[in-house]
């Protein structure tokens, strides 16, 4: 069979239109196959199981865009405030000998419930609630009293 | 001579379903040509945008979850974490916006060629109503994303709603679930816009294209006065579906680049406390009846503003829908040149009422 | 029986409320001839307030200068016999303020926790030294809180608020004429304004800078002396403190003369730290005790390029974040992850006031290593970014290629049809 013109364009119209439904089908196939993180973040967040923070402990942990301290002040209480200092933009830090919040910047005081209670900080930090659901911590953003 | 396999899988088909009678159809289906057989082709752009958006929105119903405190977090996740993910959502939100333009401009070729004559009126109506089942796609799914200007531009437009004389205030609450914008007019307008209007469109888009197959193509008045030698055709298949796909292949490249190269934001998260942000817009095919209400005074007559433009704008409706069915000295209407110099009136306000509000 | 007790109840209450009223109203409607006749003539003090923290609290002109303010009579009203002192001499100024502010007797009726201790705690300060040993210019209660416009120090107009406190130490301390007599110049002000702390309170009403009266104290104020300086700024630079109190120059400045903190820092004119203060060249401070190659010139450049290299990479992260925001791609990441490299360099900065190389390396890897992981985070993006052009560039081929295929077959059958 001689490949003439007519077979020429049939084989560009078939190799066309392979990679037009393979540009189609592969963003499809990529977009169905799950991420790592397999559920989008809503406004609240596990952070671990209540064993793993110890007595008079914080850490700071990432909530969105956010760093968040996770503070653990005795055995049954948990609180959780927006990190950034309200002053400048430092992280503050948990003081366990005084049980109080620091920002080593400029030696500005938070008491536990997030008060600025010495120093420049003109703001209190914003507040978290923290819930425990089956031995497993959760941080939630706290809704505005509308 | 043995059939081929092309063959015989035909006549197993057609021994079942009986296909050669649409075979047939297709085969006689004729298309003219003349100087304006460019708009035969508006009306399949139109069809292929609406393919694309129910191929991307069902893509993205994957991940998407309605309410208050997940919708604008899932559209997020959407944009950063899934793969493609931005890539489906810009191409819905462009296609949405351009599907709406090529409905318009169909839909005014329809009137410049007069293609709704009888026996069309029935096209013209289901048409008209696909056209605004169009627009209520693209205000329901406006909020989806529950970010601040679309949560603002909702309340305005529903807002709008409560001026309906009577039934205004209750049809805003239920449009609204509430006497307020809130979550659960999330969970109203994402009800609607996925599987209220999709059903609705479904059935009268159906029927609007049995229409159209029934009927076949419209020849304009210049064409069928011309001599029957004169006439020229192309086939339907395979001229007219070869150049149709050529159109939408070229739609596509479109659809692809602006997708890639003007994402659409996504904006700050809807906060009912915040105070509304400056230039509240509605989306541009609203822009002209927002204009419109903008510019009526606050009283007229009796009767209030924005009641008055509401009820102007059903009537214009109403009448628009009517223009095929009128009748003047036992002539059809659309005979005449007052409906070029109505389609120019209706295109010149709608453009300059729209160009005013973007000034 | 019960409901007549109830109404009994009910009209002693009411004629309680009556008798109160009443009485509110005499007490409103107080005679003061002071006022009056002061009014009268126009001649009110010039610096007279209506909301003067005494005039608001019903002390009003007897309650400080003395006399009979129902008397009409003005020679009555102003006797000796009414009580009337007038207007108290610069050296009576302290008492004549002390006679209720030093009474916590007095005192806590209007504020139960008011400190009383202002006039003891002045003749401790240079200013109170002065004034007793005959100094008549120094500064008294009313050069600062002024004698009839006193406002309460949590009044932003008050001239004893951290925003007005400059301007009121200004007043006297930037008048040559007034310290001509004085060491101190008249510069404390400029200095000040022009200064890292000056600059956040008077630019950006941060109240959280110190004033004056935050280094120098209130009643007290006395140049602070050398051992005191480092307590004084460690009071909010905590860390800065510590570090320096435990360093090998910590421990020198104790025993030898230094005025730790000032000694590089200046004071009133205490610029924004660089970190060209620790260079080794003309901008360096370490160059003004050390030189070329000892131990200290070694350590100071050896923290100087340690915090350079730190800062380049996290300015260099910076601009990879700000190219991945104007191309749209995600930034939520790489944002946190410099939020801690930010923080990293400012306890690095800190860390100086060790003066321990090693300290400050060890910190500075770790500002490294948050920075370089933002920056590797940034390429993730920016390939990411690429790659969807690049996909985007082979889709539009494939589809280009077949509207062209498609454009063709059109073109074969309309030839096919005209050669037929």
């Amino acid at each position: 069979m001689k490949y003439g013109r007519r077979e020429f364009i049939n084989t560009l119209l078939g190799a066309g239109g392979i990679g037009g439904l393979a540009s189609i089908l592969y963003p499809v196939f990529q977009f169905l196959v799950p991420p790592e993180v397999t559920e989008p973040q809503v406004s609240s967040l596990k952070v671990g199981a209540v064993g793993d923070f110890p007595v008079n402990s914080s850490k700071i942990v990432r909530f969105g865009r956010v760093p968040v301290i996770l503070i653990r002040s005795d055995r049954d209480t948990f609180k959780a405030l927006a990190a950034t200092c309200t002053h400048l933009d430092c992280i503050v830090q948990y003081n366990q000998a005084r049980k109080q919040i620091i920002c080593a910047c400029h030696n500005g005081v938070y008491d536990l419930s997030g008060k600025n209670i010495s120093g420049p900080p003109p703001k209190p930090l914003a507040v978290y609630s923290v819930s425990i659901v089956d031995d497993q911590v959760m941080i939630t953003q706290e809704k505005d009293l509308a | 001579m043995k059939p081929t396999l092309k063959q015989s899988m035909f006549r197993w088909l057609d021994d079942r379903l009986d296909i050669q009678p649409l075979v047939d159809m297709m085969d006689h289906k004729k298309v003219p040509i003349h100087s304006h057989t460019v708009w035969y082709y508006m009306g399949g752009v139109t069809l292929f945008l609406f393919m694309v958006q129910v191929f991307t929105g069902i893509l993205l119903l994957m991940y998407y979850r309605p309410g208050e405190e997940s919708a604008f977090e899932s559209m997020q996740f959407i944009l950063t974490e899934v793969k493609f993910g931005w890539l489906f959502r810009n191409v819905h939100a462009w296609s949405a916006n351009l599907m709406v333009l090529f409905a318009f401009i169909h839909m005014f070729s329809v009137v410049f060629t007069r293609a709704f004559t009888t026996p069309r009126e029935l096209t013209w109506v289901s048409g008209f109503i696909l056209l605004l089942l169009a627009m209520f796609f693209g205000f329901s799914g406006y909020l989806l994303p529950w970010n601040e200007l679309a949560f603002f531009a909702t309340k305005v437009g529903t807002d709008i709603v409560g001026a309906v004389p009577l039934v205004g205030e209750q049809l805003k609450v239920i449009i609204r679930g509430g006497e307020d914008v809130t979550g659960a007019t999330l969970s109203r307008f994402f009800g609607l816009h996925v599987a209220i209007l999709p059903a609705i469109t479904f059935l009268i888009l159906s029927f609007h294209l049995l229409l159209v197959q029934r009927q076949g193509i419209s020849e304009p008045r210049h064409f069928k006065a011309l001599a029957e030698e004169k006439k020229r055709y192309m086939s339907f298949f395979p001229d007219f579906v070869l150049r149709d796909a050529l159109l939408w292949l070229i739609i596509n490249i479109i659809v692809l680049s602006l997708a890639v190269f003007y994402p659409w934001e996504l904006g700050l998260k809807a906060d009912a406390l915040a105070s509304a942000p400056m230039g509240i817009k509605p989306e541009w095919y609203f822009m002209f009846m927002f204009q419109t209400l903008k510019v009526i005074p606050p009283h007229v007559w009796f009767i209030e503003g924005e009641t008055f433009g509401i009820l102007l704008f059903g009537g214009a409706a109403l009448l628009w829908m009517a223009v095929p069915f009128a009748r003047f000295r036992g002539k059809q209407i659309v005979d005449s040149k007052w409906i070029t110099i109505l389609g120019i009136f209706t295109i010149t306000y709608m453009v300059v009422l729209t160009i005013t509000g973007y000034l | 029986m019960k409901r007549t007790r109830i109404i009994k109840q009910y009209l002693l209450i009411f004629a309680g409320i009556t008798l109160l009223g009443t009485a509110n109203l005499l007490a409103e409607s107080k005679v003061n001839t002071c006022l009056d006749c002061h009014v009268e003539n126009d001649i009110m003090p010039g610096d007279f307030l209506e909301e003067d923290v005494h005039q608001h609290s019903e002390i009003s002109c007897a309650g400080c200068h003395g006399g009979d303010p129902e008397a009409e009579d003005m020679d009555e009203s102003m006797s000796a016999d009414a009580g009337y002192i007038g207007i108290p001499s610069r050296q009576e100024m302290p008492a004549f303020c002390g006679k209720c502010h030093s009474k916590i007797e007095y005192m806590r009726v209007f504020q139960p926790r008011i400190p009383t201790d202002q006039v003891d705690q002045y003749y401790t300060s240079t200013h109170g030294k002065k004034l007793l040993s005959g100094d008549k210019k120094v500064a008294m209660c009313s050069s600062c809180h002024t004698s009839h416009g006193i406002l309460p120090a949590k009044d932003t107009r008050s001239s004893v608020h951290p925003f007005n406190i400059p301007q009121t130490c200004n007043q006297c301390h930037g008048d040559a004429d007034l310290m001509a007599s004085t060491s101190h110049g008249t510069s404390q002000y400029e200095d000040y304004a022009g200064s890292v702390h000056g600059k956040a309170l008077i630019e950006r009403s941060d109240t959280g800078s110190p004033a004056c009266n935050d280094c120098h104290g209130n009643h007290g104020a006395a140049p602070p002396g050398a051992e005191s300086i480092s307590h004084i700024c460690g009071s909010c630079h905590l860390n800065n403190m510590e570090f320096f109190k435990t360093s090998v120059m910590g421990q020198l400045s104790e025993s030898a003369d230094y005025h730790s903190c000032e000694q590089c820092h200046g004071n009133h004119s205490i610029s924004e730290p660089s970190d060209e203060l620790l260079n080794v060249n003309e901008s360096s401070l370490c160059l003004e005790c050390h030189s070329d190659g000892d131990e200290g010139y070694v350590a100071a450049e050896a923290m100087y390029t340690q915090i350079r290299q730190t800062d380049s990479l996290y300015q260099a992260a910076i601009i990879r974040l700000k190219d991945i925001q104007i191309k749209g791609m995600n930034d939520v990441d790489i944002q946190y992850v410099l939020k801690d490299a930010k923080q990293n360099l400012i306890q690095l900065r800190t860390m100086v006031h060790t003066f321990d190389p090693v300290q400050v390396k060890e910190k500075a890897a770790e500002g490294k290593e948050l920075s370089a992981e933002a920056i590797s985070l940034a390429g993730l993006e920016i390939s990411e970014f690429n790659q969807r052009r690049m996909g985007f560039g082979i889709s539009t081929l494939a589809f280009v290629l077949l509207a062209f295929a498609v454009f063709l077959k059109i073109r074969q059958i309309d030839s096919n049809k005209k050669s037929d």
